[in-house]
């Protein structure tokens, strides 16, 4: 068994239900886009916890740095200059692993516990189970996963699992230096969400809002937004759910295929039972029976 | 007993390279695609090798497949009496073949068979080189990865019923196994089940 703190509620390429009888608090990061003032303390927080460091890079013409996630930078802010109203803003939002409550990247997995999902909330990725197929990159709504050049295997934030396991609040939440990340039970977090809400509201950001998309069942890192009715605004997927094309690889082809096979299968089977063989010669009747 | 020659060493050979990858590519692609069959991984070496190999084996099939297809699209090729025999499928599943119209080298259910295969390889390559990594897939568009993936599964259990179609009907119909294994087959089978053809020979002859 995992850490008992970590038990399993969900594995990937898995037909049969895990432990699920232990229930243990569901847990969710808050990351508050208006209190971000862009100092990638999270980032480096992250790297050095992981201990995972990106090659030095170029520079892409943006703060972003580096530009986009990869195998080794398991969470990236990035910058966007936007006018929603005429007015120019500076949004800092840091990327990273949403841990869906619904995650495609889960479903679309082919290997048995190379996902895993804990009852906390948690979606982790085993990495040695994993082949390196990437799946999960086509199964994911918000292109978080990538797969390292250096192995071929499946890389993305763990929501510090490890740290999360002995009581611990991940590495980023702990760098962070205006309280913009926050950490708690998936309640506490939506109540001080609320809040933040509340005060932004009162400052003139009618449509700030709270990031929990249900088309993947609720996140477990949820944003506070100025504007929660343009996540485009910063680069967020506004109604994201799991790709149909993706449901129906994953949902409806796997029992119809199989069926289809066995059925072609037995089918052919019975047809020889029924029919018998069909030959061309016809053996030498020798003796000839009365009927 | 007179035979006659139906498949050439090299024809012989050219199938049966097929058919082995067929094997490796269709059990170790299930292993990927059902979670119940994850098992199979094990006929590559594990999972791992499943994914490195599977591609280059689909590389080679198609290869091989389209070598063959070149010297038999022709003899293959759908005519109204193709059309006819098809229609006539329940006369063939009973083996009633005194009802149905004399087949030529190859009957109307091999010939659609052979664009089945055909079609299904094509959409398997082309799908699965937008799957293949680490090498194109990283290339391409989510969306187009996404119906990549969709394709391959669809063509691919086409291809299976195909095939499992395919193997019963040579086992099905005695003297058909012979064909492919030592390129000959009798007289009466030859006038029996491609009557067109046998009659074809015949007229050859001197």
């Amino acid at each position: 068994m995992s850490l008992q703190s970590l038990d399993i509620v969900s594995r990937s390429a898995t037909t049969t239900p895990s432990p699920s009888v232990r229930t243990t608090l569901e847990i969710a990061k808050l990351i508050d886009v208006s209190s971000c003032i862009g100092c990638k303390a999270c980032q480096t927080a992250c790297m050095e916890w992981n201990d995972v460091q990106e090659e030095v890079g170029q520079n892409a013409g943006s703060f972003d740095n580096p530009k986009d996630l990869s195998d080794k930078s398991w969470t990236v802010m990035k910058f966007y200059e936007v006018e929603p109203a005429g007015k120019l803003e500076w949004l800092i939002r840091k990327d990273g692993c949403m841990h869906c409550t619904d995650p495609g990247c889960l479903k679309a997995c082919p290997a048995p516990g190379a996902i895993v999902q804990y009852a906390n909330g948690i979606v982790d990725f085993q990495s040695e189970h994993c082949i390196g197929c990437g799946y999960c990159v086509a199964g994911c709504p918000f292109d978080i996963p990538r797969i390292s050049k250096q192995d071929s295997k499946a890389y993305k934030c763990t929501l510090c699992s490890d740290r999360v396991a002995v009581g611990m609040e991940p590495a980023c939440v702990k760098s962070c230096p205006t309280g913009a990340i926050s950490f708690g039970s998936k309640e506490d977090v939506r109540q001080h969400a609320e809040q933040r809400v509340t005060d932004l509201k009162s400052r003139g950001f009618q449509n700030a809002g709270l990031y929990d998309p249900q088309g993947v069942g609720g996140t477990h890192v949820m944003y506070v937004l100025q504007h929660a009715d343009r996540p485009e605004l910063v680069a967020l997927p506004k109604d994201p759910a799991i790709s149909p094309l993706v449901s129906v690889w994953k949902g409806l082809t796997k029992p119809l295929a199989l069926l289809a096979i066995g059925a072609a299968a037995l089918g052919s089977f019975f047809h020889y039972i029924k029919v018998g063989r069909n030959e061309a010669e016809k053996p030498e009747v020798t003796d000839k029976v009365e009927t | 007993m007179t035979q006659v020659e139906r498949y050439r060493a090299r024809e012989r050979i050219n199938h049966w390279a097929i058919a082995l990858c067929f094997v490796l590519l269709a059990l170790s692609g299930l292993a990927l695609f059902h979670p119940s069959l994850f098992f199979l991984t094990h006929l590559l070496g594990g999972g791992v090798w499943t994914r490195i190999l599977h591609p280059f084996i689909g590389v080679l099939m198609f290869a091989l497949f389209a070598a063959l297809a070149l010297r038999l699209w022709h003899a293959n090729w759908i005519t109204a009496l193709d059309r006819q025999w098809l229609k006539q499928w329940q006369d063939v599943l009973a083996g009633r073949k005194e009802r149905l119209p004399d087949a030529g080298r190859f009957n109307g259910g091999q010939k659609l068979l052979f664009w089945v295969m055909a079609g299904s390889m094509l959409i398997l390559l082309l799908t699965g080189i937008g799957l293949w990594r680490p090498y194109f897939a990283p290339l391409l568009p989510i969306t187009l990865v996404r119906w990549a993936a969709l394709l391959h599964s669809a063509a691919a259990v086409v291809l299976i019923l195909g095939i499992v179609v395919h193997v019963y009907a040579a086992f099905w119909v005695k003297g058909t196994l012979d064909a492919m294994l030592g390129g000959k087959v009798s007289a009466a089978w030859a006038r029996k089940h491609h009557r067109a053809w046998y009659q074809s020979l015949q007229d050859r002859q001197p």
